[in-house]
């Protein structure tokens, strides 16, 4: 989160001399072993939950089977997710890529601008855009509203476009900030010594090293919108809202089909599980440079 | 004066888009906020008398604000020390180079990258404290049967469903999806000690155990004090997890700020809705603020 005391995202696995094991190092080890497994289970609990409950059909509807696996594995739960969803992830996916896209660019310039290109009042001013990411948006919610009715932008994916860019910034400038201040300062010199402009020290020395930042900003940014909810509350509807709303909907109310919206809840957490998964390193630098939104 | 803007006026121009759209999106929204909320625009039709602090008066003295506000200071105190419990357990098990310690940490990470609507549909289900049956019986289900058929029955709770301790059980999930985080956390800060430290306390006859209380565990607070600034303040935001869980957005027992804010929108008592919005800005600025003060500070060092 903010700069400083968060140490910047570091390699986590570093080897180091194994000890000589004494008959109580022994013991340790067992102990810690017995620990780390069964916070394994504790923690993949709700896992194991979603997963098997998403393919039970009516006969397994009674509670005392509740934790067992299915008796017959019924696919109908996902099929009535799927369909439900499927209109819904679409429309994620149109808002959350490009808004990553340009919110990362943006924070790119900035983080370029604010690390590197010192104006008078840089530190107030990073201060103050760094604000933007702690605020409770309900704090800006209601003119918020009344604001985006005035620009006469569309409730759904456009507004939520809008709203996932500007309130991206924040972010996105402090992970480039941080990023940038670890490039060397001579590389910076040596452009400016070649006469080269802002724009151009930007664009030819900045950018074609800038591919780490852009990933862990990428991946921050994905992850946040794609789970959100509080803006797709205020924004949109189930007709024209991202996969969260179409999703609370699909497991809301009080009579709740739980083989579907467990199913559903596994849809719709996929590509983000899908990100972590392949590109985990570079989430945990997110996480690590700024994780402070939702 | 000319040469001034000559060399940092393009790195303003680069930067101004980002700086006009936060003033308005931001500082303007926010100081628009404060102007509803002293406005009686209590129903959808429109009206703009200047009421003061009138509707700021009322919710505090509203039994329902109270408790609202009462139980958000017991959910960030759950969910603190839930995650700052595990995440720092977890942390210093995984601190030395262990076998397997990838897949641990993943595992504990996990839940962070699934959102707060997607693991409470499975959370309402845990919590869920009563079935009601096609019969019309009620049975158990979710994490009280677990309990119950593992011989811990008498941990067997309503949950959520408690006027005065329900909102403690809405920790339980939020715990469970950020645990992992504040392990990151602590392992980043385990991980940047030096190892010259370790040895030169090794040298100087220190035990193992006196080690990590006297050379180790001190120099993480930095890190402490980051993680309870993060989770407190999304502890102060927290919305989507309630909503999933809860099926009725007005539920007494589980009201805290953000879901009243909600609640008070639906109703169109947008005055309202906008003195609670203010409210959450003011407690999460009461955090926030000192601690951006702080690090600034520290980073011109």
């Amino acid at each position: 989160m903010t700069t400083a005391t968060v140490p910047p995202p570091v390699e986590v696995a570093r080897p180091r001399p194994p000890a000589p094991r004494t008959g109580r190092q022994k013991m340790n080890r067992t102990l810690k072993y017995a620990l780390l497994l069964l916070f394994v289970f504790v923690v993949l609990i709700p896992a194991y939950v979603l997963f098997i409950t998403s393919f039970k059909g009516p006969s397994d509807a009674d509670p005392s089977t509740a934790w067992l696996l299915p008796t017959t594995w019924e696919t109908a739960g996902w099929a009535k997710a799927w369909e439900t969803l499927a209109p819904a992830l679409g429309r994620t996916f149109a808002m959350v890529i490009p808004a990553s896209i340009i919110s990362a660019f943006l924070g790119s310039m900035n983080g370029f601008v604010l690390s590197r290109w010192r104006f008078p009042y840089a530190n107030v001013v990073f201060t103050l855009i760094l604000f933007g990411m702690f605020i409770p948006y309900q704090a800006v919610m209601i003119p918020l509203t009344q604001l985006m009715q005035v620009l006469g932008v569309p409730n759904g994916i456009p507004s939520l476009l809008v709203l996932h860019i500007v309130y991206g910034l924040p972010i996105c400038t402090l992970i480039f900030r941080n990023y940038y201040e670890s490039v060397p300062g001579e590389l910076i010199e040596a452009a400016r010594m070649d006469g080269a402009g802002l724009l151009r020290t930007y664009a030819s020395v900045i950018l074609p090293i800038s591919t780490p930042g852009f990933v862990v900003v990428l991946i921050w940014q994905f992850t946040s919108a794609w789970n959100d909810y509080l803006f797709a509350a205020f924004f949109s509807s189930g007709s024209n809202g991202p996969v969260t709303i179409a999703l609370s909907f699909l497991a809301g109310g009080q009579l709740t089909d739980y083989a579907a919206s467990m199913a559903g809840a596994l849809i719709a957490s996929l590509p983000t599980l899908l990100v972590y998964i392949i590109l985990g390193k570079y989430f945990v630098g997110g996480l690590m440079s700024g994780s402070v939104k939702g | 004066m000319f040469k001034k803007v000559k060399t940092w006026g393009p790195a303003l121009a680069l930067i101004s888009p980002t700086l006009v759209l936060l003033a308005v999106f931001v500082y303007a929204l926010i100081a628009e906020n404060v102007r509803i909320s002293m406005t009686n625009q209590h129903t959808a039709r429109p009206s703009s008398d200047f009421v003061g602090m009138e509707n700021y008066f009322r919710l505090f003295g509203d039994a329902d604000f109270q408790h609202a506000l009462r139980n958000l200071l017991l959910l960030t105190v759950v969910f603190l020390a839930g995650t700052l419990i595990f995440g720092f357990l977890w942390a210093w098990i995984l601190e030395r180079p262990a076998f397997g310690e990838g897949f641990f940490r993943s595992v504990y990470l996990f839940p962070m990258a699934v959102s707060f609507i997607a693991s409470g549909v499975v959370w309402r289900w845990l919590l869920s404290s009563l079935q009601t049956d096609q019969s019309g019986g009620e049975r158990t289900t979710g994490l009280n049967r677990l309990l119950d058929s593992v011989g811990l029955g008498f941990l067997q709770n309503s949950w959520w469903s408690d006027p005065n301790w329900g909102i403690a059980a809405i920790a339980v999930p939020a715990i469970w999806q950020l645990s992992g985080y504040v392990m990151a956390l602590f392992l980043a800060g385990f991980r940047g000690i030096p190892e010259e430290l370790r040895e030169a306390a090794r040298i100087d006859g220190c035990s193992e155990w006196k080690l990590y209380r006297y050379v180790i565990f001190p120099q993480l607070s930095p890190v402490m004090l980051s993680a309870v600034i993060i989770i407190g303040h999304m502890s102060l935001k927290l919305f989507d997890l309630i909503r999933a869980i809860v099926p009725d957005a007005n539920t007494y027992d589980i009201q805290v700020p953000a879901t009243m804010m909600w609640v008070k929108y639906i109703g169109s008592d947008y005055a309202d809705s906008a003195a609670i919005g203010t409210i959450m800005l003011v407690l999460v600025a009461l955090v926030v603020v000192p601690y951006l003060v702080y690090t600034s500070r520290q980073e011109k060092r």
